[in-house]
């Protein structure tokens, strides 16, 4: 589970998030909200990325300011745009690239290189540069680099924005059959309406926060 | 010479890195002390048994050269006019540098950035002493080959996006826009890495803790 306790966060003197508490156990979150309503920051503070200016953020009782790095070896983040974190040129390698942060031995990595290439429909492209894949090839690469790291936790900040609308239904369907908990931040209404939970921000405060199919109509709403 | 691995089922595919590289070096040194022409004949001998061997398209791997050739011609031939010396002597010169990057280029061809980082790495390993982190000089170096090609797509784009509102050369108007796409890209990846487990306190070495900021 991950809880946010009393946490407030500000890039300088400017406030993003305001008071937030919180208990994420559902299997299905998404975090909804407008532009600038602090759903990103909130999303890297889950795992770790950025530590809050005051409270607390903790995954399964670590916490993030302290033990970051075995937050983020539980919490894996997709990022809108695949570009900035495939590391390595080509497919193969750049799937490689976290577990060998992991320093696991190489025939572990093989194997588990192996294992994310066939489950996510990369073989094809093993060898193939990265830069030459098209967006929605290259979002499927960027998730399979986080989930080959097999985290208990993913977040996913705006997965489908780049993408057109079969890679859009693709993404949408791996993240249904994903087994782990996952944390969606959107402004894609259509793909968490089967969630378990969503939350409104509203200038850095939640205000709303129940299944989507309350929640989603008051944002509808909120938006006018 | 930054050619991307081409994966093909070879021999010399199959060669670890350090063995190409260490190949490459010897030759080098080679073809600089044999006389005249006979040294880029060697290599270019070399260059075209190992490109047959590796199983790679000649035409690609020719059109890499091309840019080369013509800025050695282009340096080579300034340098004749300027220092003298007959045209024999110069395409010599050229001949014998276009041999090395036909080689050079092999190498990259057929050698995946992983195994060249790896080899990188173990080479920075030496300079631990004097403070070098090989860790931190490898992934450099993958990020650099990585980087390119995606640089090359926002020089693009940019160039494209001025074009449309009408501003055909102007190297103010490209150079603001690509700093800020290439500071915040810069930006992101850093997050990227510590998401996917990186830690640039690491030396590839030892366990160390984690540092984090409170803002990005």
């Amino acid at each position: 589970m991950i809880e946010l306790r009393s946490v407030t966060h500000a890039y300088g003197d400017r406030p993003v998030l305001h008071d937030l508490s919180l208990r994420l156990a559902e299997r299905r979150i998404a975090i909804l909200g407008g532009n600038g309503s602090g759903k990103s920051t909130l999303a890297r503070l889950l795992n770790g990325l950025i530590v809050p200016t005051s409270g607390t953020v903790a995954v399964d009782s670590l916490d993030t300011r302290t033990d970051g790095r075995a937050v983020r070896q539980r919490v894996g983040f997709v990022f809108q745009n695949p570009d900035t974190q495939i590391v390595y040129p080509t497919v193969e390698e750049d799937l490689a690239f976290g577990l060998k942060a992991r320093k696991l031995p190489k025939d572990e990595i093989a194997r588990r290189v192996a294992g994310a290439l066939e489950r996510y429909g990369l073989d094809r492209y093993r060898h193939q540069p990265a830069h030459q894949m098209s967006g929605g090839e290259k979002q499927l690469l960027a998730i399979a680099g986080v989930l080959v790291l097999d985290p208990a936790y993913v977040i996913f900040d705006e997965p489908t924005t780049l993408l057109d609308l079969r890679n859009r239904r693709k993404v949408i369907e791996l993240l249904r059959g994903l087994p782990q908990t996952v944390i969606v931040v959107t402004h894609d209404l259509d793909m968490v309406k089967d969630f378990d939970r969503a939350l409104v921000l509203e200038d850095g405060r939640i205000v709303a926060d129940g299944p989507p199919a309350e929640t989603v109509p008051a944002y509808i709403e909120r938006l006018g | 010479m930054l050619g991307l691995y081409l994966h093909r089922e070879s021999v010399i595919h199959r060669l670890p890195a350090g063995v190409k590289l260490g190949g490459l070096l010897l030759v080098t040194m080679v073809v600089l002390a044999l006389p005249g022409a006979w040294g880029a004949l060697a290599a270019g001998f070399i260059g075209a048994a190992a490109l047959v061997t590796a199983r790679l398209p000649a035409g690609r791997v020719l059109a890499e050269l091309r840019t080369p050739v013509v800025m050695l011609t282009l340096l080579f031939g300034f340098q004749s006019l300027l220092a003298g010396g007959g045209w024999e002597e110069t395409a010599v010169a050229i001949a014998r540098f276009a041999a090395l990057i036909l080689l050079a280029t092999l190498v990259t061809l057929t050698t995946r950035v992983m195994d060249m980082v790896d080899l990188f790495e173990w080479l920075f390993g030496l300079l631990r002493p004097v403070g070098v982190n090989p860790a931190k000089m490898a992934l450099m170096l993958a990020l650099t080959i990585r980087f390119i090609p995606l640089l090359g797509d926002q020089v693009r784009e940019v160039r494209m996006a001025q074009r449309a509102r009408g501003v055909e050369r102007n190297i103010a108007a490209l150079f603001v826009p690509l700093l800020v796409k290439i500071l915040t890209m810069a930006d992101d990846l850093t997050a990227a890495l510590e998401a996917r487990g990186y830690d640039p306190a690491d030396s590839g070495t030892k366990e160390t803790g984690t540092k984090n900021s409170t803002q990005r």
